[in-house]
C-alpha cells in the first residue's frame, strides 16, 4: 500500500517531521528532501539527530551548520546541514546586539553558555530558528526540518516563545531591579532571596546570571520580535507538519498526544507516516493457522504454519494499535513504511522508501 | 529499545528471586505501570506486581522522581522550607537549572542515593533517559562538582559520584535491538559512560531475538513446495514469504549480535521477541525468566537503559 505524498513537496515551502524519538524521523524528513530535489525544488534538510543518522543516510561526514549541497541525478537541488545549537544562538545574538561589545560580552558569559548549551528548549528553538533563517535569508524553495526526540510536543511550537518568557520572567525583573533603580524595598526583598538562592547553587552562579541578564538588557524586544514572525511562519499554510510514528502503543499515544497539540496549536497534520509496519503475509486469522499447525503437528510445516500465525496476530495488533490515529488526524492520509530488510545509508535506500511515499500510480 | 520492558522485566525477576525492587521512573508517560495493568505513577510509592505466592517473591514497587519534586525534598532536608515555596512557585528553579546546568539531574540522582542508602529496598532500578540523555544525565554529578566549588550541591554532586563509581552500589544495564543503527548507539554510548562517568557498565541486554524455531533450519520454499497439493497455494505461498522474511530477519540479527560483540566486549543477556507490541505481567514474567536464566548474579543497584 503506497501513498502519493507529492503535494507536499510541491505545494509548501516547509515541511516540519515530528513525532517520538526513534521512529525514523530522520529518514522520513531526507526521503521528502530528497523528493523535493527530484521534483526541482532547491531544498534544504536540517537535521537535529546527535547520532548524526542523516548524515550517514547522506553519505555525508560531518555535516555542519550550514548547508552542504550534495550531488545526484535529479533537476532540484538538495543541501543537508546539521543543526549547531550553540552556533545558531551566537549568530542571533551577534544579529540582535544594539551596541558595540555587546554580543562579545554575552557570548563570554558562562550562564549564556549554559542557556545556550542546555537550557531545556533551546535545541527546539534553535530549530525553528534556522529554519526561518533559511527560508527567509536565503532562496531555498523547500526546507524540511527533522524535530528533536522531544516528548512534548509543544515544545518546539513554544520554543521561541520559551527563551523570551525566561526573559519575562519576574526573577529576570527582580534581578534587573536595583540596576535600574526601582523601590529599594524590592532591592532588599531580592538580596534575600538571591542569598538564599546562593546557599543553594553558589554565589558564583548567581553573579554569572545577574551578569546575564545586565549583558542583555535591551535586546530582548528584538528577540521576541522574531519569535513571533517564525511562530507566524509555523501556522502558515505554506508550512506542512508530518507526523512520523511506529505501530508501538508506547508511540502511538505520544503522536496522539502530538496531534491534539498540535490542533489545539491551529496546526493541521498534513500527512502521517507509519514507520516499521511488519507484513502481512496472509489475510486468514492468526487462530485458523494456529489449528491448521496443530493437525500437522511435529512437522516442519507446522512450525512455518505457526510463524505465519505469529505474523498474522501481529499485524493485526499493530493495525488495532494504529486506528485511533489514523481517525484522529483524517482526513490526512495515512503511509504505512514497511519493516525494512537493511538499514537506509545511502541515496539508494532513501530513494527505495521514498517509493512507498511518493507513487502516484496507487 | 524497549527499555521500559527491560525494566520491568528486570524488577520482576529480581522480585521473583526474593529481593524487593523499587523502579523509579523519571521520565513520565513510560507505559511502565500499564505493562503491570496498575494505575498511573505518583511520587508517592506503589506496588506494581504484589509478591508472596508458592516461588515467596518479593514485591515490585515503583515511584516518579521529577526534578521539582526532589528539589522541594532537598530543601527540606536542607532546612530551607522557607524560599522552597518560593523557589518553585517563580519557576525560578528553570532559572537555578540553567545557571548549574544538570542541577535538576543531580537532585534525582542524588534521591536516588537517598533512597539507596536508606537500605529499604535490595534493588533499586532507575528508568534513566534514553541514550545521549542518559550521558549528560549521569555525567551531570561530575560536571557539577566543577561547576559548584561549595555548597550543599557540590556535597550532593560528589556523594552521587561515589556511587556511581562503586560497581557494587550501582551499575548500568543498556539496552538495544539486534540492529545497525542501535548497536552503533550502544557501542558510542557504552564507551562514553566509561569515559566520561567512570560508571560500571552491566551486562548489555538484547532485546527482540526471533526464537529459533526447528522448521525453519530448512529453505521454507522447499517445505511449502513439498506440502503442495495438502494446502492452498495462497496459503502455502504466504507460508513461504513469511517464513523466507524471519530467516532473513534472523540473519541480520545473528550478524548484528556478532558485531556487538566485536565492539564491545561485555556480556550479553538475549531477550526473545514476543511477536506482541502488547506487555502486560504475562509477558513481563516470560521475560523476567529469560533474565534469570542468563544473569547468575543481578547487578546491585542501579539499572538504566538508553
Amino acid at each position: 500500500m503506497t501513498a502519493d505524498l507529492g503535494h507536499l513537496v510541491a505545494d509548501h515551502d516547509i515541511v516540519v517531521c515530528t513525532g517520538s524519538g526513534g521512529v525514523g524521523k530522520t529518514t522520513t524528513a531526507a526521503v521528502i528532501a530528497l523528493e523535493g530535489a527530484r521534483a526541482g525544488r532547491k531544498t534544504v534538510v536540517v537535521t537535529i539527530d546527535p547520532a548524526k543518522r542523516l548524515a550517514d543516510a547522506l553519505g555525508l561526514e560531518g555535516l555542519t551548520n550550514t548547508p552542504s549541497r550534495i550531488e545526484g541525478d535529479w533537476p532540484g537541488e538538495l543541501w543537508a546541514l546539521m543543526l549547531d545549537t550553540k552556533g545558531t544562538f551566537d549568530d542571533l545574538v551577534t544579529k540582535h546586539a544594539t551596541e558595540p561589545g555587546q554580543a562579545e560580552r554575552i557570548l563570554g558569559n558562562r550562564f549564556y553558555r549554559n542557556i545556550s548549551g542546555a537550557l531545556s528548549g533551546t535545541q527546539e528553538y534553535m530549530a525553528m530558528e534556522k529554519l526561518y533563517e533559511l527560508h527567509e535569508e536565503h532562496d531555498f524553495d523547500l526546507v524540511v526540518v527533522d524535530t528533536p526526540p522531544t516528548r512534548n510536543a509543544l515544545d518546539f511550537l513554544d520554543a521561541p516563545r520559551r527563551l523570551t518568557r525566561f526573559l519575562d520572567h519576574r526573577l529576570y525583573r527582580v534581578v534587573m531591579a536595583p540596576t535600574r533603580g526601582i523601590v529599594k524595598a524590592v532591592g532588599v526583598a531580592t538580596q534575600a532571596f538571591l542569598r538564599s538562592v546562593s546557599r543553594v547553587v553558589g554565589g558564583d552562579v548567581v553573579g554569572d546570571a545577574i551578569t546575564f541578564f545586565q549583558a542583555f538588557d535591551g535586546m530582548e524586544q528584538g528577540f521576541k520580535d522574531r519569535a513571533q514572525r517564525v511562530l507566524e511562519l509555523l501556522t502558515h499554510p505554506t508550512t506542512a507538519f508530518v507526523l512520523v510514528t511506529a505501530p508501538r502503543p508506547d508511540v502511538v499515544n505520544e503522536a496522539s498526544y502530538f496531534a491534539d497539540r498540535l490542533a489545539e496549536g491551529g496546526i493541521t497534520i498534513r500527512a502521517l507516516i507509519v514507520n516499521r509496519i511488519h507484513p502481512r503475509f496472509t489475510n486468514r486469522s492468526a487462530t485458523e493457522l494456529r489449528a491448521l499447525a496443530e493437525t500437522r503437528h511435529g512437522t516442519e510445516l507446522a512450525d512455518l504454519l505457526t510463524n505465519l500465525a505469529d505474523f498474522a496476530a501481529l499485524a493485526d495488533t499493530e493495525e488495532r494499535h494504529l486506528e485511533g490515529l489514523t481517525a484522529r488526524v483524517a482526513p490526512a492520509p495515512v503511509v504505512r513504511v514497511p519493516f525494512l530488510a537493511h538499514d537506509v545509508h545511502d541515496l539508494d535506500g532513501l530513494a527505495t522508501v521514498g517509493s512507498w511515499l511518493f507513487s502516484p500510480d496507487d | 529499545m524497549g527499555k521500559t520492558t527491560v525494566t520491568a522485566a528486570l524488577a520482576r525477576a529480581a522480585a521473583l528471586s526474593g529481593r524487593t525492587v523499587l523502579i523509579v521512573e523519571i521520565e513520565g508517560k513510560s507505559g511502565l505501570s500499564e505493562m503491570f495493568g496498575q494505575p498511573e505513577l505518583t511520587y508517592e510509592e506503589s506496588v506494581l506486581a504484589r509478591g508472596g505466592g508458592p516461588d515467596g517473591a518479593a514485591d515490585v514497587t515503583a515511584r516518579t522522581l521529577t526534578p521539582d519534586d526532589a528539589l522541594l525534598d532537598y530543601l527540606a532536608d536542607h532546612g530551607l522550607n522557607r524560599v522552597s515555596r518560593r523557589l518553585v512557585s517563580t519557576g525560578a528553579l528553570d532559572m537555578v537549572a540553567t545557571a548549574a546546568p544538570g542541577i535538576k539531574d543531580i537532585l534525582i540522582l542524588g534521591k536516588v542515593k537517598q533512597i539507596e542508602m536508606s537500605g529499604r529496598f535490595d534493588l533499586v532500578i532507575v528508568d534513566a533517559p534514553a541514550a545521549g540523555h542518559a550521558i549528560s544525565f549521569l555525567r551531570s554529578a561530575a560536571g557539577l562538582v566543577d561547576a559548584v566549588a561549595v555548597g550543599p550541591i557540590n556535597t550532593q554532586a560528589t556523594d552521587v559520584l561515589a556511587m556511581l563509581g562503586d560497581p557494587a552500589r550501582c551499575q548500568v544495564i543498556l539496552v538495544t535491538l539486534p540492529e545497525e543503527t542501535p548497536v552503533n548507539e550502544l557501542v558510542q554510548t557504552a564507551y562514553a559512560l566509561e569515559e566520561d562517568v567512570g560508571v560500571s557498565l552491566g551486562p548489555v541486554v538484547v532485546n527482540g531475538l526471533y526464537p529459533h524455531l526447528d522448521g525453519l533450519d530448512t529453505d521454507p520454499a522447499a517445505v511449502a513446495g513439498a506440502a503442495r497439493g495438502t494446502l492452498d497455494d495462497d496459503l502455502l505461498e504466504a507460508v513461504e514469504r513469511a517464513g523466507t522474511f524471519r530467516r532473513e530477519r534472523t540473519e541480520i540479527q545473528t550478524a548484528q549480535l556478532r558485531r556487538l560483540d566485536e565492539l564491545l566486549p561485555l556480556p550479553q543477556i538475549r531477550l526473545p521477541y514476543l511477536f506482541t507490541t502488547d506487555v502486560g505481567p504475562a509477558e513481563i514474567d516470560q521475560l523476567a525468566h529469560a533474565l534469570l536464566t542468563q544473569l547468575p548474579d543481578l547487578p546491585a543497584l542501579d539499572g538504566a537503559a538508553p
